[in-house]
């Protein structure tokens, strides 16, 4: 068995802009943050895997800012595959944030270092975005 | 194994309050350690009569050595429990088991915090997961906000709803005079209150205070000799799922849901037995979640629950009777205040907020964010 070195390993993916999650093989389930190994069955025949990408807007929340500096949203995202993960919608007016809205991932730069933040899959016309 | 808590075997003989507010020039063991001389003192105790030490400051990791030099203790139990806010109710379940097994005879469990003089703002551990830091949530606000936001989505609560519970804190608080904020409150003023992470405002969220707070347990005969009231511990269950919003399993359900069943079991009481309730409302949410989880409502009611002054003065059940944390106290963890109010109403030493005949009286404490809950019942001589 290889020693998987959770935060190491997770972030060294981003820097390629690639955003994995793990999966325990036996299993199957997906799960999220990196860990060692899968919480619950300890399994640690873990697997990364690269995920769909698509999820949906379990909840947010708008941090309110004093001007000049912007206020901003933080959301918690339910990837298709199952996890839930901390991030934020870019592409979107804060007001306009709902929960249910379909997103999609996107790996940005943030001070320098590669972040996983998420775009609403539809536009406001209801159009499939790219 | 079936669950067999000594119920009603031990008892807390004192409860003290010090510093509540602002105490400045005080540390917060200093704090901690006048709530427990206080609390010795009003039953004849000194700290050399302790042998079982329970505690867990903000700002010292080893809380419990430091209090045993301070205090010049010499304990056979020492328990540093951090479960957040809700340490304190752990405490108390594994003192009444220590007592029971003859691990210690007095159990002092004390807190104290200094962080409104100290620092101006809530203290909580640096630490940040590297899975939620680049997102820059609010520690720990915006994790409440979260399960607000969810909770109103789900079932439909307003705005108001959270309203009631500030308002419901503030109009106790009014009639205690240790109170820390005590002006009035209107639901206009509560809707008008400026936003800091949606859908939560600064009157959604608890005081940044100082203040200390100590109770005394000891099993129950010991108890009757020092007290003219023994306060008796019926039953006390705790349980937890996570430390941070993300690994929350549900943010509209918290582990209160089996914590609360479990110790409501011990005791062989029911919620609607309840006379004073005091759960740990660090945010107004809170409120509304332990009221559903712990069975005095159904899921997604408790808005309408406490619409109209339900749990304010004079409504038909009393919650959070010193003002809680939103209005009377909150030194970074609010959870022992919860048992020092439930004790002093069973007590009947609440003077103007005193609640008439009251012989149980529920204790919650939370702890992180929603992620540790940890319920005590308490009951006097008459629910033996």
């Amino acid at each position: 068995m290889t020693t998987v070195y959770p935060e190491k390993e997770y972030k060294e993916f981003l820097s390629q802009g690639k955003f994995k999650i793990q999966r325990s093989r036996a299993t199957g389930r997906y799960f999220f943050y990196p860990r060692v190994a899968e919480p619950g069955t300890g399994c640690t025949d873990i697997e990364w895997v690269e995920p769909s990408g698509i999820g949906h807007v379990y909840s947010f929340t708008i941090v309110r800012k004093k001007p000049p500096e912007k206020d901003y949203n933080v959301v918690l995202v339910d990837l298709a595959e199952g996890p839930r993960m901390m991030s934020r919608v870019e592409g979107i007016e804060n007001r306009e944030l709902r929960i249910g809205l379909e997103v999609r991932v996107k790996v940005v730069s943030q001070d320098g270092k590669p972040v996983v933040v998420f775009t609403p899959v539809h536009t406001k016309a209801g159009e499939a975005m790219q | 194994m079936k669950d067999s808590f000594p119920r009603g075997k031990t008892a807390i003989v004192s409860a003290a309050t010090y510093g509540i507010g602002s105490a400045p020039n005080l540390s917060s063991v200093d704090l901690a350690a006048s709530a427990a001389v206080k609390a010795l003192s009003q039953v004849g105790l000194k700290p050399s009569d302790v042998d079982g030490l329970f505690v867990c400051l903000p700002d010292e990791f080893l809380s419990g050595l430091l209090l045993t030099e301070y205090l010049g203790l010499r304990p056979r139990f020492t328990d540093n429990n951090r479960t957040g806010g809700s340490s304190f109710q752990i405490h108390a379940i594994t003192a009444a088991l220590a007592l029971m097994s003859g691990q210690c005879d007095v159990a002092l469990i004390c807190y104290g915090s200094n962080q409104r003089s100290a620092t101006g703002k809530l203290v909580s551990a640096a630490r940040r997961p590297f899975h939620e830091e680049d997102y820059k949530p609010i520690t720990p606000i915006s994790a409440y906000a979260l399960a607000a936001q969810r909770y109103m989505h789900e079932f439909g609560a307003k705005k108001e709803h959270l309203g009631e519970v500030a308002l419901a804190a503030r109009k106790w608080a009014q009639l205690n005079p240790e109170a820390f904020a005590r002006d009035d409150l209107s639901m206009q003023g509560y809707l008008d209150a400026r936003m800091v992470s949606d859908p939560l405002s600064v009157r959604d969220c608890c005081l940044v205070t100082d203040g200390a707070a100590a109770v005394v347990m000891t099993r129950a005969d010991k108890a009757r000799d020092l007290a003219v009231r023994p306060v008796y511990l019926l039953g006390g269950a705790s349980a937890a799922y996570h430390l941070d919003i993300t690994s929350m399993p549900t943010l509209t359900t918290t582990a209160a849901a089996e914590s609360g069943p479990r110790a409501f079991a011990q005791a062989g009481v029911s919620p609607p037995d309840i006379d004073v309730v005091e759960v740990y409302d660090a945010f107004t949410i809170n409120t509304l979640l332990f009221l559903e989880d712990l069975g005095f409502c159904k899921k997604g009611e408790a808005g309408a629950f406490v619409q109209g002054g339900r749990i304010a003065p004079g409504g038909a059940l009393p919650v959070n009777t010193n003002g809680g944390g939103l209005s009377c106290v909150h030194p970074g963890m609010y959870g022992l205040f919860t048992m020092v109010e439930a004790v002093h109403q069973l007590m009947g030493l609440c003077g103007e907020r005193q609640v008439s005949d009251v012989n149980l009286a529920l204790s919650h404490g939370n702890g992180g964010k929603l992620s540790s809950q940890a319920t005590l019942i308490f009951g006097s001589e008459l629910t033996l």
